[in-house]
């Protein structure tokens, strides 16, 4: 055999086994479609169960628009790399995922493959989902299979090439999916290490409050070292926490079960919906949660301890204010903003102390921006904060200056640079804003109960 | 002393910076039409025009509107020449009480200023900070689609009309 023929056949062999690798790689079978299984041959305590999970994974909140039907999907994310539009998890057999086997239903969860054996994107956040149990997947299983059945085809995803083309997505796996993330820690207690389980899994905390890298993945050496969601800040939420006041689990338990706490404030904007999830759970679950993430937030130094208890003594006396460096600021926030924020009355109603609000000590203006133009708008079917919004009344020169001013005043953080740009670019977005939906509390668990909504 | 414009004229105003300009409207300009509901910025009764935008008067302090100018339902239309959206609600018999109309229609007339043909759905979303006791939410409803399609046509200028 000539040399250029040896050479020839070698180079052969490894393109056919680099294609056989990348084949492998790349390559999942679909499972075969059943029919959509009948709601009563699942077990209600189990339907049940899933109500609980699937709240406490938030699924309703991408996987269902305003005003649409629960769980029909449709709802647009846009990421970095394009827009791409959440699926239809209801049980209709050809838009939804009535087809679907647990095994296949559990693959996806594990593994982002969908049943016809397609890659999913991970705006899935399988990266955690990966963790669930399969006694909880089945659970989850139980639930979405009882809701009532919707006809609602997948919107067409808009991503440029070769980002359109799902193979793409096994690369990426390669790189950042790590099944198994979550082993117990046998030195913790067993209340940490569910909730443990509950937050790098289902809960997928750090799906908004972990940076993402320049490839769209949870950067692992920053953990919950704040991101972003919807336009809004996902503060930091381990020892970089921005709060005046640090967090301990009894207040992590009760804004995270009743959506505020005292010295902290209300959860709005993206959070809403997840305290008001929380709010339906097993209380044990989101204490778990509560007590695993004070352990991410760490004991606060003493130096920041005692920051925090001084900023506690001085919102219980309405201070006088300091230096006014911007007097069109510190009128505006005499005139619109103290009549709420200074009186007495108790949150959620009444407006919490600005000295404790994190947005106003945060490392970037966008949340109290958005708040002030958009206002917390009153949850539908629930007892909720509310606040008026200002985008009408106040041009930016004037957001500007309340802005500057609350920064000087209620927070020993530096100035913001870059405000104007923040109010513009959030003027643009702010149609978007403080969207809630009741979520699945109205789809009764019971599936005998299905038809009666 | 300020200078306040409210629907064109230039109104001197001998009040604190801090006080709502629907107490100014209502009791130094004897303008009555925006009507004092919650106090919050929670019904929508005390909605004027600011710059072209819906605005809540009760929870905006007179300092916020220094150079603005400000509308409200008076200086829309009259009863005698009433503006298309008046008119509008007035055809689709949209009020019952009435307390809640005069803001209803100011927010309908700056979405219709902006939006001249809305879908249902983005008229429900706008008006959804308005409350109405009564229940006439459907009247009304129909009562902004009637404006658009009135204020596409020529039938829609109050003089046309009366000259009919």
């Amino acid at each position: 055999m000539k040399k250029s023929g040896i050479i020839g056949s070698v180079l052969v062999a490894l393109v056919a086994g680099g294609a056989l690798a990348a084949f492998a790689i790349a390559w999942r079978p679909a499972i075969s479609a059943i029919d959509p299984p009948a709601p009563q041959s699942f077990d209600p305590a189990l339907v049940k169960r899933g109500r609980e999970l699937a709240a406490i994974g938030n699924c309703a909140d991408c996987h269902t628009v305003r005003g649409g039907r629960d769980f029909a999907g449709g709802l647009q994310v846009p990421t970095p790399f394009g827009t791409i539009y959440s699926s239809n998890i209801t049980p209709d057999a050809e838009t939804g995922i009535g087809s679907w086997s647990e095994i296949a239903f559990r693959r996806a969860m594990r593994s982002g493959v969908a049943r016809d054996g397609q890659h999913l994107y991970p705006t899935f956040p399988y990266d955690h989902f990966t963790n669930v149990t399969d006694d909880d997947d089945q659970a989850l299983y139980a639930y979405l299979m009882t809701r009532p059945p919707v006809r609602a085809a997948a919107r067409q995803n808009q991503l440029p090439f070769p980002l359109d083309r799902r193979v793409v997505i096994a690369g990426w796996k390669l790189l950042f999916l790590r099944l198994g993330t979550v082993e117990p820690d046998l030195n913790q207690s067993a209340e940490w290490n569910r909730g443990a389980y509950l937050v790098e899994g289902l809960a997928h905390c750090g799906a908004c409050h972990t940076p993402r890298n320049a490839l769209g993945a949870e950067r692992t050496s920053a953990r919950f070292a704040g991101g972003e969601a919807d336009n809004w800040n996902a503060y930091a939420i381990n020892s970089r926490s921005p709060s005046p006041v640090p967090w301990d689990t009894e207040a992590l338990f009760a804004y995270l079960r009743q959506g505020f706490h005292p010295d902290h404030g209300t959860a709005r904007g993206p959070m809403a919906e997840v305290v008001s999830n929380l709010s339906s759970v097993k209380e044990s679950d989101v204490h778990a949660i509560a007590t695993y993430m004070a352990g991410v937030f760490g004991a606060p130094t003493p130096e920041r301890k005692r920051q925090g208890d001084e900023v506690l003594a001085q919102a219980k006396f309405s201070s006088s204010p300091v230096a006014l460096t911007d007097a069109a600021g510190a009128a505006i926030y005499a005139a619109a903003c103290a009549t709420c924020h200074e009186t007495s009355r108790p949150l959620p109603y009444g407006g919490v102390n600005l000295a404790l609000s994190t947005p106003i000590s945060a490392p970037d203006p966008r949340n109290l921006v958005n708040i002030v133009l958009s206002g917390v708008r009153p949850v539908e079917g629930e007892r909720s904060p509310i606040m008026p919004g200002f985008a009408g009344s106040m041009n930016d020169g004037q957001i500007a200056a309340l802005v500057g001013y609350l920064r000087a005043r209620f927070s020993n953080q530096p100035a913001w640079t870059g405000v104007e740009n923040t109010i513009a670019d959030a003027r643009r977005t702010q149609t978007v804003f403080l969207q809630t939906s009741a979520g699945p509390a109205n789809a009764p668990a019971d599936p005998t109960q299905r038809d009666k909504r | 002393m300020m200078t306040l414009k409210v629907n064109g004229h230039d109104h001197q105003i001998d009040a604190d910076p801090d006080t709502p300009l629907l107490y100014v409207l209502r009791e130094d300009i004897q303008l009555n039409a925006a009507k004092f509901g919650c106090g919050l910025g929670q019904c929508g009764a005390c909605t004027v025009i600011v710059d072209g935008k819906a605005v809540l008067s009760c929870i905006t302090p007179l300092l916020l509107l220094e150079g603005k100018q400000v509308t409200t339902l008076e200086g829309l239309g009259t009863v005698e020449t009433p503006a298309t959206i008046q008119r509008a609600f007035m055809e689709e018999q949209a009020a019952q009480c009435g307390y809640c109309i005069a803001g209803m229609m100011m927010r309908a007339q700056a979405l219709l200023q902006k939006n001249p043909k809305p879908t249902d759905a983005q008229i429900r979303t706008e008006l959804e900070p308005h409350l109405c006791r009564c229940g006439t939410h459907m009247r009304i409803l129909r009562a902004v689609h009637r404006a658009a399609h009135l204020m596409q046509t020529a039938d829609a200028s109050p003089v046309q009309r009366s000259a009919q």
